[in-house]
């Protein structure tokens, strides 16, 4: 690396919006993208004439597949009045739309636009199961695709790999999916919007209703346990600890530092971006880290003049429960071989010093693929302009939140984080 | 072995010949499996092809329940899941393979560290035919 990284003036987010993830038999990229973009308009203080907006980056990942179209940019400039502004689709698997918002953000340093919207959408639900896996395979290592692997086994791996070298098990898993319903629960935007206790009670009303044996779970962990609530996908990945196929948009808006006031009373600063890539399964030099995830950290920590300790909230890519164990390490925020511990101990929870995935994580919220960068960016406005509702963590003085994106099986990492002063 | 370029369209006619193979740079002597046609340590294109002895032991694993359609269509499916993993070779690099001979329904019977050897799967005739690298406890 040469010299030090530096923005050429400063941007800020002054709007963030998001549909609700789900899977919606009713709702096309376009309904999604516009439930988003109206959202974003209407969380803008001050207001703004769209008219303002100088460009589009929009993140998408395998829309091609899934609705047999890939030109998105222009459809959605021309959904939302921007046309003939030019419009840029990003691609980085999973990580499309956190591509998208650091290349608005590029595009602002440079001094070349002011007003900048960045998002993401994907409308994935229509594909069955099968059709969703092939779609998704297209950004796995093809070695990886010929030895069977799928995503999920992907990660299983990587969790036997972690598992062996520091001593967790599955029940560790667990603590991860059961701290993500819980804040999915309080989150009206999360495609599963129930806590794992819910999901027990309402599986046990239905049993009663239909004169079958009930079931007798004594805890969470009980019923995570029973392989006919929670079947193996990939082992040691369950279907607890895998993310949903989802439809979703997100969306923000970025300006020139200097200008955010006319926006806002209260815009959140970029402070901190980073991005990294990363090698296939073989060539990893450990099976327990993602080497882009780390890579980005210091990127972002380095700009920001921040440390791990200094971020208060974050959203991290939660695809499968062992990446967000992974991502807690590779962060920073935990030692290597600690972050299972974290959160066993509770440090991650909503009411925790270190809250992760308030919105539910991917795990819960929804991961509709491209949109998942900026709705994770969407999470961490809400909870720094203290409007996050039922799950706004009750941490003094809140100011930091990061988020984290990893694409494919880790071969694109971001981790954005932003500040209000 | 001369001849071929260092590519994956080489690497799996290799396998097709049942011979792992990667590529060992001439001017810094890395090695890598699958092949690399430019070295990343040392940026040499000098390139030379070197077989694997075909030994090594089980680095990670995961027992996939629900795989791809060419996996189901060799009779893999929920009750009946198959195995892919990361070998460690004893030539000190790492590939993934498919890992036979272990039951894929008892992961817990699979354990981390098991000396395992080569073996290479040929399925399909012809043009269609796929060779697939496999490992099985030795």
């Amino acid at each position: 690396m040469r010299g030090r990284r530096k923005l050429g003036r400063g941007v800020a987010v002054v709007g963030a919006g998001m549909s609700k993830f789900g899977m919606f038999g009713d709702k096309d990229s376009k309904h999604l993208f516009a439930e988003a973009f109206n959202e974003m308009l209407s969380a803008i203080d001050k207001g703004i004439d769209p008219k303002d907006i100088d460009a589009l980056y929009l993140g998408n990942f395998t829309n091609d597949f899934f609705v047999h179209q890939g030109h998105w940019g222009p459809i959605i400039s021309d959904l939302i009045g921007l046309t003939p502004k030019p419009a840029t689709r990003t691609e980085g698997a999973c990580a499309a739309s956190a591509l998208a918002f650091r290349e608005g953000v590029f595009a602002i340093a440079s001094g070349f636009y002011d007003v900048v919207l960045v998002g993401g959408v994907e409308e994935m639900s229509k594909r069955n199961t099968e059709e969703v896996t092939q779609g998704l395979a297209m950004a796995a290592s093809p070695y990886e695709v010929k030895a069977g692997f799928t995503f999920p086994g992907v990660f299983g791996a990587m969790a036997t790999a972690y598992f062996n070298k520091y001593g967790a098990s599955r029940e560790h898993l667990m603590n991860v999916t059961i701290k993500s319903h819980n804040n999915a629960h309080l989150n009206p935007k999360a495609q599963f919007n129930v806590s794992i206790r819910d999901i027990m009670n309402q599986r046990i009303e239905r049993a009663k209703n239909k004169g079958e044996p009930i079931p007798a779970w004594r805890d969470e962990k009980e019923f995570l346990r029973d392989p006919r609530a929670n079947p193996v996908v990939a082992w040691p990945m369950h279907l607890y600890d895998c993310c949903p196929i989802s439809d979703g948009a997100s969306c923000v808006l970025l300006v020139a530092e200097e200008i955010a006031k006319d926006f806002t009373d209260n815009p959140l600063h970029v402070v901190g971006i980073g991005q990294g890539s990363g090698k296939g399964l073989h060539a990893k030099e450990d099976l327990t880290y993602f080497e882009a995830t780390r890579y980005a950290a210091q990127e972002a920590y380095e700009l920001s003049g921040l440390k791990p300790e200094d971020v208060q909230i974050a959203e991290v890519h939660d695809c499968f429960s062992i990446a967000e164990i992974i991502h807690l390490e590779d962060l920073g925020f935990f030692k290597p071989g600690e972050g299972y511990k974290a959160v066993e101990e509770g440090l991650t929870r909503l009411d925790g010093p270190k809250p992760i995935n308030t919105s539910g994580g991917l795990k819960c919220k929804g991961h509709p693929v491209g949109a998942t960068g900026t709705g994770q960016l969407v999470e961490i406005w809400k909870q720094l302009k203290g409007e996050a509702g039922e799950r706004q963590v009750p941490i003094k003085d809140l100011r930091i939140g990061a988020a984290q994106s990893l694409g494919g099986t880790g071969g694109t990492c971001t981790f954005t984080i932003l500040e209000r002063r | 072995m001369e001849g071929r370029p260092f590519n994956d369209i080489s690497y799996e006619r290799f396998l097709s010949e049942d011979k792992l193979v990667g590529s060992r740079c001439q001017k810094c002597g890395v090695l890598f499996v699958p092949p690399r046609s430019i070295c990343i340590q040392c940026y040499s294109t000098e390139m030379e092809w070197v077989e694997m002895k075909g030994k090594g032991k089980l680095a990670a694993f995961t027992c996939i329940a629900i795989g791809p359609p060419l996996m189901i269509k060799e009779g893999y499916d929920r009750k009946h899941p198959y195995v892919s993993g990361v070998v460690q070779l004893e030539e000190g690099v790492r590939v993934v393979a498919r890992i036979e001979g272990v039951d894929g329904s008892k992961p817990e019977t699979i354990t981390i560290g098991t000396p395992l050897q080569v073996e290479f799967l040929h399925r399909g005739e012809g043009e269609n035919s796929t060779n697939f690298l496999a490992f099985r406890p030795s």
